[in-house]
């Protein structure tokens, strides 16, 4: 992808911002200060026990929930309650789900081009020569075709993150996206997004795949009930992490 | 051997079902055989004849020329469009109130929501033989006199009596303006589909496409008319007497059982356009809200599609009560099947099994067919799945 550093950008400049971000559902507590800046072409990982609110915190970052306090600033758009803000924030931002979300009344091509035909306003025919070139990409131009309902879980993830790069965006956040698959199929998924990182997107994964952490994590991410408790490279978070909640959870996830 | 033969499963479900239809069948025969021997005792003649007979009595509401002078059989087809008439009405105006309503029901607008959940609580809630009874004689019962007509820009009169509204009358130039409305119409449908293909291919609008719709739909029966010379007349309703005469007028009988059948039925079709809606998962809004797309378009792009599927078969449902809900028609004395055929016909006949059988007929074929056509839309919109 060769335009991950786009003209008149800083590159040494976050990309993402949160500042002092909280937020409740009712009298749930589920993110408490959350500070995170994140840098272009950055591979960050967050995991934490479930409840943590390690999704809730990335579906901030596209306002599918809205924080109640503190600031997000995306690509120089701060997430406020202006419509066009978010508009403009979430075609920047590609999300890949971990029930794969794909719309299933379209063919995997109509599910690629349908975004970049009535939001980019591209034209039918560039949409589709974009999406065939993503769908390669994740190896299954020859299901194009087809309906969500004839594809594996594997095949459906991968369709799931050509549409989002179809809007070519400039992050990329991913949902726990290998929770929902067969073990078989876990590899392909994982596959797709090690190169995805290795051609400099700036990713946020949640996820509990340590192997994949280790190969492409900048930075690493722990939460719990909410709060950011740990953050380091992943050589120091898996060797010689501070906190003693992160050790207990280490050593309840990579005990086999 | 028989045992075994007894044992079997396949040959013990045959068994039962030849006894089953030997059974219906024995029932039947019997009903029929009954029947006719006691019409045959009580000396009344049978066949269909009677539909060539001369009927002898007016109805207030006919589609098609219609006098006392004329058959059954005429008066049999007046009631059949009647229901018809009532039927494709109360169906279109029920569908569009009910998605709306239904839409409304989920508006993240509070107000909005409430009013249409209030709406769908009276309504479905409320006898349908007592809201037209409301309709008819609470509401259209206490207008004015004509004399009196509520009078909207001295064209349109609310009276007791029914809406009476100008008509045009089709002169022959007027004729050809008509079809050259009808073609201006056609070509502006082929050219909304032209630039619709034309937004999907080049990914943006033909420039003022809507000014260029606009003006064939206006512009060319405007120009016909001018060439044609034509001029448009209208027929005015206009006092006579003790009412209005001229234009056209919709009976109270006819515009009670409307409002009835439509509001009523809306309340249900509005329940069933909701529950479609949420049936489509909330993954499929936040991907499509995610991937950058307005409201407007996550919900005409991704959630009715998938909810039409969900909607159709209990739409459907819906149709077909409202068109047998429309035989309540002969409380009020609206010309519908039943109030006509199946009421003064019968009557003057006495052939109660030969009209109630037609009658049965009729509300089958309607039925059957409006559910053919729901059932070949509902494979059209369905899911492939694997």
């Amino acid at each position: 992808m060769e335009k991950m550093v786009r003209e008149g950008q800083d590159p040494t400049s976050p990309v993402i911002q949160l500042k002092g971000v909280n937020k409740w559902y009712g009298n749930f507590h589920v993110l408490r200060d959350i500070n995170l800046d994140v840098m272009r072409g950055e591979k960050i990982v967050i995991c934490g026990p479930s409840g943590s609110g390690k999704s809730t915190l990335i579906r901030c970052i596209n306002a599918l929930e809205e924080h109640q306090e503190g600031q997000i600033i995306v690509d120089g758009t701060e997430l406020n309650r202006d419509l066009k803000n978010i508009e403009k924030v979430r075609r920047e931002v590609g999300m890949v789900f971990q029930q794969f979300n794909l719309f299933p009344h379209l063919t995997v091509l109509e599910n690629c081009t349908l975004a970049p035909i009535w939001v980019r306003k591209a034209s039918k025919k560039d949409a589709e020569k974009v999406a065939m070139e993503y769908l390669e990409r994740v190896r299954i131009p020859d299901q194009a075709d087809k309906y969500p309902g004839q594809l594996s879980g594997g095949q459906q993830q991968r369709v799931a993150i050509a549409r989002s790069l179809c809007m070519n965006p400039e992050i990329m956040l991913f949902d726990e996206p290998t929770s929902a698959l067969d073990p078989e199929m876990i590899k392909e998924v994982l596959d797709v997004m090690i190169e995805l990182a290795n051609e400099g997107m700036t990713m946020i994964c949640v996820t509990h795949e340590m192997g994949f952490a280790k190969t492409v994590a900048d930075r690493m991410i722990f939460m719990d009930q909410g709060q950011v408790v740990e953050e380091a490279t992943p050589e120091v978070f898996f060797n010689n992490p501070e906190s003693e909640r992160t050790k207990e959870f280490l050593g309840q996830i990579l005990i086999h | 051997m028989w045992v075994r033969l007894w044992r079997d499963p396949v040959w013990r479900a045959v068994f039962f079902q030849v006894l089953l239809i030997l059974g219906v069948v024995a029932v039947v025969a019997w009903v029929i055989n009954n029947t006719l021997t006691n019409l045959e005792h009580r000396g009344i003649s049978t066949g269909f004849d009677f539909l060539s007979q001369s009927a002898g009595f007016g109805i207030i509401q006919t589609l098609v020329e219609y006098d006392e002078s004329q058959s059954f059989g005429r008066t049999f087809l007046v009631g059949l469009l009647n229901t018809l008439l009532v039927s494709f009405l109360g169906v279109i105006f029920a569908t569009i109130l009910g998605f709306l309503i239904g839409v409304a029901r989920l508006s993240s607008n509070w107000l909005l929501a409430r009013l249409a959940s209030t709406y769908i609580e009276i309504f479905r809630n409320i006898p349908l033989l007592l809201q037209i009874f409301f309709w008819y004689f609470a509401v259209l019962g206490v207008l004015p006199s004509p004399r009196q007509s509520i009078n909207f820009f001295d064209a349109i009169f609310l009276n007791v009596r029914g809406i009476s509204l100008p008509w045009p009358i089709l002169d022959s130039g007027m004729e050809i303006v008509v079809w050259a409305g009808i073609a201006s119409l056609v070509l502006a449908m082929g050219v909304a589909g032209l630039c619709r293909n034309y937004r999907r291919t080049k990914g943006r609008p033909l420039p003022h496409i809507k000014v260029i719709i606009a003006s064939v739909i206006i512009g060319l029966p405007l120009l016909t008319a001018w060439l044609t010379n034509a001029h448009l007349q209208w027929e005015m309703p206009v006092l006579r007497g003790f009412n209005f005469s001229g234009g056209l007028v919709i009976l109270p009988e006819l515009a009670a059982l409307w409002f009835a059948l439509s509001i009523y039925t809306a309340a249900f079709i509005a329940e069933v356009v909701r529950s479609g809606i949420e049936s489509v998962s909330k993954g499929q809004k936040e991907a499509a809200a995610a991937l950058g797309l307005k409201p407007r378009r996550v919900l005409s792009l991704v959630v009715i599609p998938q909810a039409m599927r969900v909607i159709i078969p209990p739409l459907t449902n819906q149709y077909l009560n409202l068109i047998k809900n429309s035989s309540l028609a002969t409380a009020i004395g609206y010309p519908d099947l039943v109030s006509v055929f199946a009421g003064t016909t019968l009557n003057q006949t006495g052939q109660a099994v030969e009209v109630i059988a037609m009658t049965m007929a009729v509300y089958l074929t309607i039925s059957l067919t409006v559910s053919v056509l729901m059932n070949l839309y509902n494979r059209w919109v369905s899911l492939v799945e694997r």
